[in-house]
């Protein structure tokens, strides 16, 4: 089978290039869904991030591959003032825009262009902020609008942002997918020819790679750009094979129809990992599973009937049922790959008798009865919220807490939790921006505490809260670093939540891949890799 | 026969008048706020999603709905996808020739193999093959598809590696999408191979799907021959000394063809319906799987439209087959 | 009846047989109908019987107990004999639960449809004029639409669950139940003794139940068994969407979608319930068939 695809692709190759490149080097990643579109600042789906923002474009900063840790990217340096209120990025020259069959680009990147790419988010009456949909999501969420006090151009490769308030994680904001760079040329040009709609659907980046063509559902293709600022990738088509079934790519990628894939079952894994044509990489993702105990209902306001609760659940089952080496349980909000993640926390151990002792005192010796929500879909933290939620119900009936099973469509369930209409609920979070503060803030702080808001224990605590918010203000990081710990161990004790696990995100490659390296935040990249 | 024709035509206005006011009432019915669906763990602000909800066009009563709803549809508006944002006819433009591709090899599969299965069958009656033919004919439409496909892609592909696993053709290859039937647009293309990739990837997804129309096209083309072959004139040729093949071949068969051509008219339907589940498990890019996504997603526009568009396309397909019909059997045309 | 036969066989020639006899008589030559029909007795017997038969609990989890394989596999035991299911439960139990979910599941379908489908069809029947139009287009609506489809979106609007799926099921069955009777009902009102007991002042009810619907009987009863295994297949296939029987029920279309992972890693998981759903289906099939066979008149020669 490999012999026919370097076959095919060199016969492919030859009749594309002229005949001047030897073999080209193709590329097959299954991926497990087709993207929105191909403009990353409306969309919130890795899907989508995969197939736009990754390989098409870049951004002013960029998360060094394989880790959260930032390194310059179309801004070769930046600073900020001792207030923390202001960062001038200084932009790197001679970066290149692709050239598309729409599209020639007249000059290289600089300054206008990254004044658009925000514009084109925050200004209501820019012609383009509504252009496909205007619903830019990760911008509002991150709270730009409200951080953002203005973008200034000082000259043709400087640019200078100003914030309302110090906010230490804005750096790593810069770094995400909606902070993609988009050419102002490009924008120009289709809007006088009165073909916007073209911008997202044939998209021009200065990323490694260029879209060629999109078979809706089935194919993407890409094309290597040997102009990139970063040089050009070993790769010289590459291919995005849509196959939504986890046992479907397993099969292909043991076919050698695709040479990398997302999102294994965890039941193949050993088979993966006996298979010597297949290595598989795994690394912990940046994110928690977890069930929310919503502590303005009772008996849920009461700390003992929570740890309780966490002392009667087997985490180590579940585990294994549901996240069979896919998991490592999870004793903080965040995960054991972020910074500040404080070890010395100690988790509650396994142990129903002391579940029922606590309940005694807490003044429910029979136990009570309650609800248990549980998502439909298969979270990147959560592969079966299904399956745990009955785990659960087992272990909780044996302390004589009844638990009734209860879901919602999806949209439907989140807003509901996010009101406080459960009693216990599952859910979980992804890491947007590597930074501390994107957990504990988002989900743990008394400002999302409010219906609506994120923290779905509704849970407030000062004490704690305080350390987050003095986290925020300074950008020392080893002053954060024991803010935040201290902020764990307070966590653990008031238990307001059961962590469950961190999904270790496994990555299944052919064994002809070098120099493929797993994000953090679950997002594909093919820059850098090559296949032997 | 003209008037006949007519005459049927007439009858699909009413139909698809029903068809766009099911569509439009049914998913106007679903529970689940589409507007929060399109935000993932995080929330849209009360402000933002009234401001959505009135874009959207979801706050206004639900007859102006249904009339703003007709007029596009009239123009060929059937509105945006809330999740590409890419309009719903291009979408199933797109999409629609997969399935076509799918169900037409599926039917043409369950005809070349079951009329003569049927035929041979009747021939040869009570013997071991028209048993064989009646025992596998039962279990293929008792068979459940989904289930069926697991099994196939199982032995098929991930044990006897015959076939590949998924996917219309090998990624390696990519006509250009002329007419989107890629059987066809690979032999267009002077991509060596690609014709042979996109009919090996075609095999496995058209046994499944048309083994139920197969399992019961051969059932009734058997029972329609066997009453055939019992009819007096049948007989009546058979005295008058015509040879046996002729007799069955000519006279028997375009009668017993007649009610067959109904149920393969018949079975469109559920070949888009079965197309659903084929293409779900065997990742066909088509708009079965296309309105699946769209159920779970609250895609709205691509619900309606998707079932709009479906429910036309077997419209047409009955009015062809019943005019077809009507042309063969001379004695409907009148009665009608 | 009585004094004719006696006269009869005083006379010498041989006594018509008791219909049911009859039917039997015709029926026991197929050999694939009496196969079905015993196939669903032992599934009714297992339904009924299902906790004697079987030892552990259907929805017990036993948590050292994940993916068991069959007893007759290395790792397997007796203990759970055809293996544990991905979170510990026992295969066989739910198996041979899920005859209950089955059976309930056809007999709802085909009792909603079959009910709900003479009523309409009787009434377009006998109506005639508009109400008989509108019906009737609706049905042709209904049979355009691909079933599936139409069973999904009507799953969408009321929420998954059993319940809701045996709706849906019910609502799409309907159109053919509808389309039977109004045909016999057709065929019925043009024969002369409906005419006639009309002439006699024979009120519209009493027609429609006595005189036409025991004539349309033989066509509904197969048309009622076919219903049966479409309604198992229908509900399975949106128990496979996870549009049907929520966890932990044990309904074999539910045990597959969650299985559809463990494809390869743990064949017993698929393919025990969908050989469970094609057994029962055939045999309901081949029972329609023989019922088809038996009571149509055409083919008694």
């Amino acid at each position: 089978m490999k012999s026919k695809l370097l076959a095919a692709t060199a016969a492919l190759a030859l009749a594309v290039a002229g005949g001047h490149v030897a073999s080209a080097k193709t590329l097959v990643y299954c991926s497990e869904g087709s993207p929105e579109n191909f403009y990353p600042a409306i969309n919130t789906t890795g899907t989508s991030f995969d197939a736009s923002s990754r390989p098409i474009y870049s951004r002013l900063v960029e998360f060094e591959r394989g880790s959260t840790k930032i390194e310059p990217g179309l801004a070769t340096s930046w600073d900020a003032t001792e207030d923390g209120l202001s960062y001038t990025f200084h932009l790197r020259k001679g970066v290149k825009w692709q050239t598309t069959k729409n599209f020639k680009p007249s000059r290289d990147f600089n300054a206008d262009d990254v004044i658009f790419s925000f514009a084109r988010q925050s200004d209501k009456n820019n012609p383009w902020f509504k252009v496909t949909s205007d619903n830019h999501s990760y911008y509002n969420d991150m709270d730009m609008p409200a951080l953002v006090k203005s973008i200034d151009k000082i000259d043709d490769y400087t640019v200078k942002f100003t914030l309302t308030a110090p906010e230490a994680p804005f750096i790593a904001n810069m770094a995400m997918d909606f902070a993609s760079i988009i050419s102002k040329e490009y924008a120009d040009q289709l809007m006088k020819a009165g073909t916007p709609e073209k911008f997202d659907q044939e998209p021009v980046g200065t990323g490694p790679f260029e879209l060629e063509a999109y078979q809706k559902d089935a194919v993407i293709r890409f094309k290597a750009f040997a102009e990139g600022w970063r040089g050009k990738p070993a790769i010289d088509t590459l291919v995005y094979a849509i196959t939504p079934d986890a046992s479907v790519r397993f099969a292909k990628l043991k076919a050698n129809e695709c040479q990398i894939m997302p999102y294994p079952n965890p039941a193949d894994l050993p088979a993966m990992k006996a298979d010597p044509n297949i290595k598989v990489l795994d690394q912990p993702g940046l994110n928690v599973g977890y069930l929310a105990f919503n502590t303005t209902k009772k008996p849920f306001d009461d700390k003992r009937v929570r740890q309780a609760i966490n002392y009667a659940i087997d985490k180590k089952a579940i585990l294994e049922a549901v996240y069979p080496g896919v998991g490592v349980a999870a004793k903080n909000p965040i995960p054991p790959s972020m910074w500040s993640y404080n070890d010395d926390v100690k988790d509650y151990p396994f142990d129903p008798a002391k579940a029922k002792e606590l309940l005694k005192e807490a003044g429910l010796p029979n136990g009570f009865e309650t609800d248990l929500w549980w998502m439909p879909v298969q979270r990147p933290y959560n592969p079966n919220a299904k399956r745990i939620a009955e785990l659960m119900q087992a272990d909780l009936e044996k302390v004589g807490i009844k638990a009734k099973l209860v879901s919602y469509e999806w949209g439907e369930y989140r807003k509901r939790a996010q009101q406080g209409e459960h009693q216990m609920a599952e859910l979980g979070w992804t890491g947007d921006n590597g930074d501390p503060d994107n957990f504990m803030y988002v989900l743990l702080g008394c400002a999302a505490a409010k219906p609506g808001g994120s923290n779905i224990a509704k849970w407030c605590y000062k004490p704690f809260d305080d350390l987050l918010v003095a986290a925020k203000r300074t950008p020392d990081v080893a002053k954060r670093t024991e803010l935040y710990k201290q902020a764990q161990v307070i966590f653990k004790e008031e238990a307001p939540w059961f962590t469950i696990a961190h999904a270790v995100q496994n990555a299944p490659v052919r064994k002809e891949v070098v120099g493929y390296k797993l994000s953090p935040f679950g997002q594909h990249e093919f820059f850098g890799v090559d296949l032997q | 026969m003209l008037r006949f024709f007519f005459t049927r035509l007439a009858l699909v206005i009413p139909t698809f008048i029903g068809i766009t006011l099911l569509a439009f009432l049914l998913i106007h019915a679903v529970p689940g706020d589409p507007i929060e669906t399109l935000a993932g763990e995080r929330g849209i602000p009360a402000e933002r999603h009234a401001e959505l909800l009135h874009e959207y066009g979801f706050d206004r009563p639900l007859y102006v709905q249904y009339v703003a709803y007709i007029e596009h549809v009239l123009r060929g508006d059937l509105g945006r996808s809330l999740i590409t944002h890419e309009r719903v006819i291009a979408e199933f433009t797109q999409l629609f020739p997969a399935t076509i591709e799918l169900s037409l090899s599926a039917m043409l599969f369950a005809v070349l193999l079951g009329l003569p299965a049927g035929i041979l069958a009747a021939a040869k009656r009570n013997s071991v093959l028209d048993h064989g033919v009646m025992a596998i004919s039962v279990t293929g439409y008792s068979m459940p598809i989904f289930w069926w496909g697991l099994l196939a892609i199982l032995l098929f592909s991930n044990t006897w590696h015959l076939t590949p696993v998924s996917g219309r053709i090998d990624a390696a290859y990519f006509p250009d999408p002329v007419t989107g039937f890629l059987l066809i647009d690979s032999l267009l293309s002077d991509q060596e191979g690609a014709f042979r990739s996109a009919v090996s990837h075609l095999i496995l997804p058209t046994i499944v799907l048309g083994t139920i129309p197969l399992a019961v096209i051969a059932r009734m083309t058997r029972s329609s021959m066997l009453e055939v072959l019992g009819e007096d004139y049948i007989r009546t040729a058979r005295a008058k000394g015509l040879a046996p093949s002729l007799v069955v071949g000519v006279h028997a068969l375009r009668n017993a063809l007649i009610p067959v051509i109904t149920v393969i008219g018949l079975f469109v339907g559920s070949l888009f319906a079965g197309a659903i589940l084929t293409e779900t498990i065997f990742s066909w890019p088509g708009v079965g799987k296309w309105l699946v996504e769209a159920i779970n997603r609250r895609d709205y526009p691509v619900l309606q439209g998707g079932v709009l568009l479906l429910g036309c396309s077997v419209m047409a397909v009955n009015v062809l087959v019943d005019v077809l019909y009507g042309f063969i059997n001379p004695r409907i045309r009148h009665t009608q | 009846m009585t004094a004719e036969t006696d006269a009869e066989s005083l006379v010498g020639s041989p006594a018509p047989p008791h219909p049911l006899r009859e039917f039997w008589f015709y029926f026991s030559q197929n050999a694939g109908a009496v196969a079905g029909l015993v196939i669903i007795s032992v599934i009714i017997l297992l339904a009924l019987f299902a906790d004697q038969v079987t030892a552990q609990s259907p929805i017990e989890i036993h948590t050292d107990q994940f993916l068991r394989p069959p007893f007759w596999e290395d790792g397997g035991s007796l203990t759970f004999p055809l293996g544990t299911d991905p979170i510990g439960r026992d295969m066989f139990s739910r198996l041979v639960h899920g005859t209950r979910y089955s059976l309930l599941i056809g007999s709802m379908v085909v009792s909603i449809s079959l009910a709900a489908g003479i009523w309409l069809g009787l009434i377009a029947g006998f109506a005639r004029g508009v109400i008989e139009i509108m019906i009737m287009r609706l049905m042709d609506i209904m049979l355009t639409m691909p079933s599936l489809l139409l069973a999904i979106v009507i799953v969408a609007i009321l929420g998954p669950g059993l319940t809701n799926a045996m709706l849906a099921v019910s609502v799409v069955a309907l159109p053919q139940y509808v389309r039977i009777t109004r045909a016999a009902v057709l065929t019925e009102l043009a024969k002369e003794y409906v005419i006639a007991s009309k002439t006699n002042g024979a009120s519209v009810l009493r027609q429609m139940f006595l005189t036409v619907l025991p004539n349309c009987l033989a066509p509904l009863i197969v048309q009622a068994t076919l219903g049966f295994s479409v309604g198992i297949i229908d509900a399975a296939a949106l128990g496979f969407l996870g549009l049907g029987a929520q966890p932990p029920t044990p309904e074999w279309g539910t045990m597959l979608a969650d299985s559809r992972e463990f494809l390869q890693r743990a064949w017993w998981v698929v393919t025990f319930p969908g050989l469970a759903i094609l057994i029962t289906v055939m045999a309901f099939n081949l029972m329609g068939d023989g019922l088809r066979d038996a009571l149509d008149p055409k083919l008694k020669r």
